[in-house]
């Protein structure tokens, strides 16, 4: 018989031992339903790894992939060490869009107009998160429930946009005019789709990782988080903090936005995010909430994406396996954070 | 004195965390009848044995034997089976369900339906039994501490306890309830059930319990057979190795007053609002607040801590005026605070010790300069505390809440007095404390005093205010009932003022 057993202390090496084990976990787990659909299990992943890691420019489109999910796994991971439970991540990202998009299509040279446009679509993405953050400091609303249900809200408003003034009149498709040539992010590597978005999000990752672990903002996230009445009698404004924290998550989701935007489609439609606000949070989760741990979290999903759509094209296997990975690695994630507080013991069998 | 079997008994119990022994070898029993008290300092190992008897841990080596059979317990659901029930130091209460609900949570009948009826007339009988009558109806949350302290003791006699384990009862109860609660244990005991009471307060134990255990790192140190007539001194040797003495509080002068409350009323929700409350403290004086908890307590030290607002009334810390009622404020005046609830108010559990010890000053130039943390002077100065105080611990970097009580308790004291306090206001500062831990604290105060700072020490322990204090006002409903000077303070004198029944200005 076996039993949980509360721990004392939790080694250091868990860190990276319990995202590995969750990963391991899903993909034994997933390969059942490989299984299943009647592909060989080795071959299938192997498809889904040469697809996504395989070679320099299959790495280039993972990559293009997890910039969006480094950024909204940034939101999740600042939003959730202050405990502020931001699931708009997916509205934050599309009103990032949205406001970069109208910024773009308005002709000024070119390095401004990206500037503007990342000002502006932080912005919106902050102003969305601001919603349900002074909700919850004003009204004590649930923000799990407030910003889940603004999602809804964002792209329904996105649709009326596209469907309605900014349909293209030519082709009658929903999908906004695209932004001004000059305001096309720069690509990084020639013959790929390698863009400026993703190397603001790779320095994104340790900006956040400083500002959460070395300032006094920082700090205060933190303990706000962990202990709110301990800051309250420590002379931190909880409520400060919290709106501090929102409109800095919020600004984080809506720079997503803007590098899908600005590096990848030029304009917005309504599938401009297959769920990057919703991987956010498996990327923030499997990261443990360290904003350091998102870029390999992110990079692992972005993987699973890509390489899904390979595998699906060489073995018949369904494309939407990468998101029941996605899933599983979550609840995986949930069930190995179990073992920071608990160990498993062996115990005689009752006689 | 009970002679039969014994009801319970553990034999060689060990249990080791990692490297450290938590209980070593440890044997136990208790008769039907019998009270047995469990003594030992913190980290002693009480808590662990009766865990391991609880069913919580299982122990590396020893067994467990029920009415003479030996038996398995491996979790409390098994406990409750053996009959052994306990009573933990943090209640298991739902509070928003009713006293009854609360009974029969987990207990319904096979079909599923809920025997309300049945409930009613067992919680009725309980209550004639021992003295022990609480409201059915009432929800959790409405009832006194002491109250809910008395439905987990029913809770567990209702589901069939035949032995009680209490983890120091008394540290949350007022004088009068304690009473209460050693009538309601006498009669229990008289009718046969065993209870093994575990406290920190010799006294109690001595007038309570038949027999004692005294733990030690882990062991048993000494068996005390007839504690009515063994002396406290006698019983503190044997938990700490060594004597006793406490700290003698030497003349001092007062000097102008650093605080001062003028009127101070307040209004809201949480607990008794505060009704013209004046009251000054001197530099080198220590002012002692008696009360039975509820009475204003938490709102007045709430008031002083800046973190509640006074609706009237005026405060001065050290001659300047508080105007806005904030943390930062009162703490900027020269006001250090030692919370009344460590783990809740004062510390971060879950983040590394230093981040606790400079959290209420993180924002001053000591720790970070333009927003930037100086993690370097963090850690230095924690480590400097740590040594300072003598707390144990690994380092600064452990997590805050793998440290025992007396250590936190030493943490939040550090970090109060390296900013010399011109005011200390302190609340319960040596609940739940072993000897050698409550000592230490009394001395630092007495240091304090010495050197000129105003200290406020709100208690419900009568014997260590009387002890502390240069004088001692009492709060009743909101108001300060009276103020007396230690020397003319009697406890039987300040438990009356405490009820209400004497008013001295």
């Amino acid at each position: 018989m076996f039993r949980l057993e509360a721990r004392t202390s939790t080694p250091a090496w868990f860190n990276l031992a319990l995202p590995l084990l969750a990963i391991g976990a899903t993909l034994v787990l997933c390969s059942g339903l490989i299984a299943l659909a009647g592909a060989g299990v080795i071959e299938a992943y192997g498809v889904m790894f040469s697809a996504s890691l395989g070679d320099s420019y299959a790495i280039t489109e993972t990559l293009v992939r997890a910039a969006p999910m480094i950024f909204t796994g940034l939101a999740v991971a600042v939003a959730f060490r202050a405990k502020f439970w931001n699931i708009g991540a997916e509205g934050q990202l599309l009103a990032g869009a949205v406001a970069s998009c109208a910024v773009g299509a308005i002709p000024m040279p070119g390095p401004l107009a990206m500037f503007l446009m990342a000002v502006a679509g932080a912005g919106a993405g902050a102003a969305v998160a601001l919603i349900p953050a002074t909700l919850r400091v004003k009204f004590k609303v649930d923000d799990v429930v407030s910003s889940l249900l603004l999602n809804s809200v964002i792209f329904y408003a996105l649709m009326a946009l596209i469907e309605g003034p900014w349909k293209d009149s030519f082709s009658g498709y929903p999908i906004s005019p695209p932004i001004e040539e000059s305001a096309n992010f720069p690509v990084l590597l020639e013959g790929t789709r390698l863009h400026l978005g993703v190397l603001a999000a790779l320095i994104a990752a340790p900006l956040i990782w400083f500002l959460i672990v070395r300032t006094t903002l920082g700090f205060r996230i933190r303990v706000t988080g962990e202990n709110p009445e301990a800051a309250r009698y420590g002379g931190i404004h909880v409520e400060r903090v919290l709106i501090s924290t929102a409109l800095l998550s919020g600004a984080l989701a809506g720079l997503a936005g803007v590098g899908e935007v600005g590096g990848v489609h030029f304009q917005v439609m309504s599938d401009i995010s297959p769920g990057y606000g919703y991987s956010g949070i498996v990327v923030a989760m499997l990261a443990r909430l360290n904003p350091l741990g998102v870029v390999p979290a992110a990079i692992f999903l972005a993987a699973v994406m890509t390489g899904a759509e390979a595998m699906s094209r060489a073995t018949g296997v369904p494309a939407f396996l990468s998101e029941v990975i996605q899933g599983t690695a979550l609840l995986a994630m949930l069930v190995a954070l179990l073992f920071t507080a608990y160990r498993i013991r062996r115990v005689g069998a009752a006689r | 004195m009970p002679l039969s079997a014994p009801l319970i008994e553990m034999r060689g119990i060990s249990k080791s965390f990692g490297a450290v022994k938590a209980n070593e070898a440890v044997d136990l029993s208790v008769a039907p009848g019998e009270i047995l008290g469990l003594l030992g300092e913190n980290g002693a190992g009480k808590t662990t044995l009766m865990n391991v008897l609880f069913g919580a841990y299982a122990p590396d080596a020893g067994e467990i034997l029920v009415q003479g059979k030996p038996v398995t317990i491996n979790s409390s659901a098994d406990a409750l089976a053996a009959g052994i029930g306990m009573v933990h130091q943090h209640f298991h209460l739902a509070p928003r369900l009713s006293v009854l609900e609360n009974l029969l949570i987990g207990i319904s009948g096979r079909s599923g339906r809920i025997d309300r009826a049945g409930g009613l007339a067992r919680l009725g009988e309980i209550g004639r039994q021992h003295g022990l009558t609480l409201d059915p109806d009432l929800p959790v949350s409405a009832l006194s501490v002491g109250e809910q302290q008395r439905l987990e003791i029913v809770k567990a006699l209702f589901r069939g306890a035949r032995l009680l384990i209490l983890d120091e009862p008394t540290a949350v109860l007022a004088p009068t309830e304690v009473d209460g609660l050693f009538a309601a244990l006498r009669s229990m005991s008289a009718q046969g059930l065993g209870i093994i009471f575990i406290s920190h307060k010799l006294n109690e134990v001595r007038a309570l319990t038949h027999r004692c255990v005294v733990l030690r790192h882990g062991r048993v140190a000494g068996r005390v057979d007839a504690p009515a007539s063994t002396t406290s001194s006698e019983m503190a040797r044997l938990m700490c190795g060594h004597e006793i003495v406490p700290p003698a509080r030497g003349p001092s002068t007062p000097g102008a007053a650093v605080l001062t409350l003028e009127g101070i009323s307040t209004s809201g929700h949480a607990g008794t609002p505060l009704r013209d409350v004046s009251l000054f403290v001197r530099a080198g004086e220590i002012l002692g607040i008696a009360g039975v908890s509820g009475n204003g307590q938490r709102a007045l030290a709430d008031v002083i801590s800046g973190v509640r607002a006074a609706d009237a009334g005026q405060m001065t810390i050290a001659g300047k005026m508080v105007s806005r009622f904030s943390p930062r404020e009162v703490q900027a005046l020269g006001l250090g605070r030692i919370p009344e609830d460590r783990m809740t108010t004062g510390l971060v559990t879950n983040l590394p010790l230093a981040d606790s010890m400079v959290l209420p000053r993180i924002g001053t130039g000591a720790f970070s300069r333009n927003g930037l943390l100086k993690p370097d002077a963090i850690r230095a100065f924690a480590e400097a505390q740590i040594k300072a105080y003598d707390i144990r611990c690994p380092g600064p970097m452990t997590r805050a809440g793998a440290l025992s009580g007396g250590n936190l308790q030493k943490a939040l004291l550090a970090r109060e007095l390296a900013f010399d306090p011109k005011v200390l206001i302190v609340s319960q500062p040596t609940r739940g404390l072993d000897i050698g831990a409550a000592r230490f604290i009394h001395e630092k105060f007495l240091d304090m005093r010495t050197k000129g700072c105003g200290i406020i020490v709100i208690g419900e322990d009568l014997e260590e205010l009387l002890m502390l204090s240069d004088r001692i006002a009492v709060m009743y409903e909101g108001r300060i009932a009276g103020t007396l000077a230690s020397a003319d303070a009697t406890v039987a004198r300040l438990g009356l003022m405490m009820t209400g029944a004497e008013g001295t200005a």
